[in-house]
């Protein structure tokens, strides 16, 4: 029930992986990191969620705020490594139209 | 946090197991009672897929009950009430901390309107409101002396791709 977020930055990306479970506990460990870079200009973030085992409306609160934020500084946010049930998670709420999704966890170089 | 097994048989109902889970309205225990209820649910038989949803569903319940009591400056306690029937498992969420009888406040429960829904629910559960009635098979919301969550979720209804078309935000 705990959760670990590691930053790395690379060509001006920053690489979010996220490991553990998101919940009302853990989120605003989540949020924290994020906002770190939300409003650098044109900021560049990759998120992946490969190794997150649990979310639930906390984590996708934190993430739409974190879209907004980088959306407003004309960045950009993709999301790498969703499981199944991940992706019916973003499927559910429709977040899977708004934000790019990459099923595949590997190449993060090509970001728009 | 403290468990407590009640051993209802033989009763007017119908025979079902019914365990209750009291914590601090704290966001630390969200998981603690999210553990609780998928072991539960795993005890019942329910599939991988139906536990993770049940995971979920809880625990916006819970959450919700834990940011009401942080809004309200308390230091309350949430009741999580399960009762297991061989069928189903129906989930009873309190936030006014007070041990319920669960056959006496499930009748209370009715369907929430329309009204309520647009109103005042929305705003306090949100996007978990809608994750719990999407992932449940009943939800029903009771204002009375703090909040109180009741769902259901049956053995063998897999939640298909009816349910995945309808989203929130588009």
């Amino acid at each position: 029930m705990n959760l670990q977020v590691d930053v790395q930055e690379k060509d001006c990306v920053h690489v979010f992986k996220i490991i553990g479970e998101i919940d009302a506990f853990t989120a605003p460990t989540l949020k924290e990191q994020l906002e770190k870079v939300a409003d650098q200009p044109e900021c560049q973030a990759v998120l992946d969620f490969k190794d997150v085992n649990y979310m639930d409306s906390t984590g996708l609160g934190v993430f739409v705020a974190f879209y907004k934020k980088v959306k407003a500084v004309n960045g950009s946010v993709k999301i790498v490594g969703l499981n199944k049930r991940l992706k019916r998670l973003f499927e559910i709420t429709g977040l899977d139209d708004v934000v790019e999704i990459e099923m595949e966890s590997g190449d993060t170089n090509g970001t728009v | 946090m403290w468990l407590r097994l009640k051993w209802k048989v033989g009763t007017r109902m119908a025979p079902f197991d019914y365990i209750e889970i009291k914590v601090p309205a704290k966001p630390q225990y969200v998981g603690v009672a999210r553990l609780t209820i998928s072991g539960l649910a795993s005890r019942l038989g329910f599939t991988y897929d139906e536990i993770e949803d049940l995971k979920i569903a809880s625990s916006e319940a819970i959450t919700n009950a834990v940011r009401h009591a942080y809004d309200e400056d308390e230091e309350g306690e949430i009741i999580i009430g399960c009762a297991l029937y061989e069928d189903k498992l129906e989930i009873m969420v309190a936030d006014h901390g007070q041990s319920f009888d669960f056959e006496e406040t499930k009748k209370q429960v009715g369907p929430y309107t329309e009204q309520e829904s647009d109103v005042q629910l929305i705003r306090e559960g949100g996007l978990g409101l809608y994750l719990m009635e999407t992932l449940m098979d009943d939800v029903k919301v009771h204002h009375e002396e703090g909040v109180t969550v009741f769902m259901t979720k049956y053995l063998g209804r897999e939640r298909g791709e009816a349910d995945v078309k309808q989203t929130a935000y588009s």
